[in-house]
């Protein structure tokens, strides 16, 4: 296809340069219908999203309102201490209901009529389902064959690991561990090794852009050596460290594995630090916004970038621990919602240090605040021409692990089943 | 209502507030530390984890020389767009006052305006902040700003 032409600024389809994956139709970023498609195939069938951490509702009772995609969900502890996933939508007249945005409640009524459910969702009253007495006559109510337990909220399959809590529309969806594959489990069971979480707080910002974009931005391990100064100056992500990148079977989710001060013998550390990002002389006023100290469970690896597609994005950035959710409005803007944790068993020392460490992170990070500002002026890009296509072809065109980082594989392999699930 | 404060150090304070916004509207960063004590706090907070008593602020510096690599970040480390910022500060209240110490507090808006781009609201919220009194006049030993803004729009790069 021309790419030049002046006939096709806006496509209908996307148009992919043959079978590869590597040159991404910006259409893919800017069209209403395939967000739609998007939602449907990724966020409401066939795949686990991220919806929280079960430190955010330790007590029976407790709920979190969140949303799966673009639609909004209660997490929910009952009083037997189950995990439970409802969807905010009441059964009677649509009503969103729920408004608060966490607390703790015996049970759930919609404010219009009064409905109430139980905390998993069953409906367990109606007012006036046997209508009213007047003169001595039985006037309305619901008809005799009204079933309340065709009428609950709709329930979610919930899924629970390590005190991370994902959920599903799709009853039939494969168990989580499948879904995550081994490759992943790994990394997913070291940050999350069973130890009782603390829940720090949140960050939430909005960002105009497309939501795959952040899933690109933390598999994209070109970009943190030059365009984040902390990271190269201090050699917290540098192209010479040592680092593994891994995909699951299926290329959807991924992990950027990366050790600080780890730089193979034999590399030319001048190739990464002769960047304009590298700035020589810089030295901190007050270097206790990288006070590391090293953790037992990292097991070597300073900095691990877990992308759970479509919803999740974990991170371990050195004492920084956090995961971050990508919640979706429309195709050209997403809201990323940070939540900052530590563990039950850390010292006071360790709060403050990954408390300090997330000055890093977040919307107003010294690293994390140009990711946004790169993705949102990235999709000013695509909707002035959507004909055209990103070019990710650093370390080539195909799709594999890779033992460094200079490379776009884990788009590329994004990609790949993005095509896989979208064109089926 | 009894005032907290005499006249001559209620105006103090207003000045104070007043200089600080006109000084982080300014885009002269190095301005901005100059208003703290060394030993400072400075915290900008999402309302949410405030009331909540979580922890995690969006930023929090502990000491002027904090501020200081922030303004470096602002400066040589942080690709953004520009954008010019407009402070909005109500007139402060006074909660507590002890001699050289007065603990007060005050509402506060910014605007944002991109280049192109229609000015908006940025961030609201209210300054909960601890002044004293200091050879060169009052400074802030600590400044935290609970914001009621649901939403960051992208990001925050220079200081509120």
């Amino acid at each position: 296809m021309d790419r030049s032409s002046i006939d096709t600024v806006f496509p209908a389809l996307p148009v992919w340069d043959g079978p590869g994956t590597s040159r991404i139709p910006f259409l893919a970023y800017t069209s209403d219908e395939l967000h739609r498609r998007e939602l449907e195939r990724f966020f409401y069938r066939g795949h686990w999203c991220y919806v929280g951490l079960e430190a955010e509702i330790p007590a029976p009772g407790d709920f979190k309102r969140t949303v799966v995609g673009e639609r909004s969900v209660i997490l929910v502890r009952a009083q037997d201490g189950t995990i439970h996933v409802v969807e905010n939508v009441c059964a009677h007249r649509g009503m969103s209901f729920c408004r608060e945005r966490s607390g703790n409640r015996k049970d759930f009524t919609c404010p219009y009529h009064q409905w109430n459910y139980s905390l998993k969702g069953d409906l367990q009253g109606v007012p006036f389902r046997r209508g009213v007495k007047q003169g001595g006559v039985v006037q309305g109510g619901m008809p005799a064959d009204f079933q309340p337990a065709d009428h609950g909220l709709t329930k979610l399959a919930v899924a629970t690991r390590g005190g991370v809590v994902f959920a599903s529309f799709d009853h039939d969806v494969e168990p989580l561990e499948e879904f995550l594959g081994p490759a992943i489990l790994r990394w997913f069971d070291r940050l999350f090794d069973g130890r009782a979480l603390r829940l720090l707080g949140y960050n939430r910002q909005r960002i105009p852009g497309n939501w795959k974009l952040m899933q690109e931005n933390i598999k994209d391990p070109y970009h943190p050596g030059l365009l984040h100064t902390w990271f190269v100056t201090f050699g917290l992500w540098r192209a010479d460290n040592r680092s593994q990148l891994v995909m699951d079977s299926r290329f959807r989710h991924a992990a950027m594995i990366s050790t600080r001060g780890s730089a193979a013998a034999g590399s030319d550390a001048k190739q990464v630090t002769q960047v304009a990002s590298f700035k020589q002389n810089m030295q901190l006023e007050d270097p206790r916004f990288l006070d590391i100290v090293a953790e037992p469970w990292w097991g070597g690896p300073t900095a691990v970038m877990t992308t759970i597609f479509p919803s999740v994005i974990l991170q371990q950035q050195v004492n920084s621990v956090s995961t971050r959710h990508i919640q979706p409005d429309g195709h050209g803007a997403f809201d990323f919602v940070w939540t900052h944790f530590g563990f039950a068993d850390d010292s006071d020392e360790m709060t403050e240090r990954r408390l300090r460490q997330a000055n890093l992170f977040g919307p107003a990070g010294f690293v994390s605040a140009d990711d946004g500002e790169v993705i949102e002026l990235s999709q000013q890009g695509f909707e002035q021409k959507p004909f055209h296509r990103t070019v990710a072809e650093l370390g080539g065109t195909d799709v594999a692990d890779s033992d460094h980082m200079v490379t776009e594989t884990l788009i590329r392999g994004m990609y790949r089943y993005w095509r896989e699930v979208m064109e089926a | 209502m009894t005032p907290v404060v005499d006249f001559a150090t209620y105006q103090a304070l207003v000045q104070l507030y007043a200089d600080y916004a006109a000084a982080v509207d300014s885009g002269k960063w190095d301005l901005w530390p100059e208003f703290f004590v060394d030993a400072c706090s400075y915290r900008l907070v999402p309302r949410e984890n405030h009331e909540r008593g979580l922890p995690l602020a969006t930023l929090s510096f502990e000491s002027k020389g904090m501020l200081k690599d922030r303004v470096y970040g602002i400066r040589e480390t942080l690709f953004h767009d520009p954008y010019y910022q407009r402070h909005v500060v109500g007139a402060p209240v006074v909660r507590a006052a002890a001699p050289g110490r007065i603990e007060s507090e005050a509402n506060y808006a910014v605007f944002r305006t991109k280049l192109n781009e229609l000015s908006s609201v940025f961030n609201v919220g209210r300054t909960l902040d601890v002044v004293v009194e200091t050879p060169a006049g009052l400074r802030f030993e600590s400044r935290t700003l609970v914001y009621d803004s649901e939403m960051i729009p992208n990001s925050i790069i220079y200081p509120l």
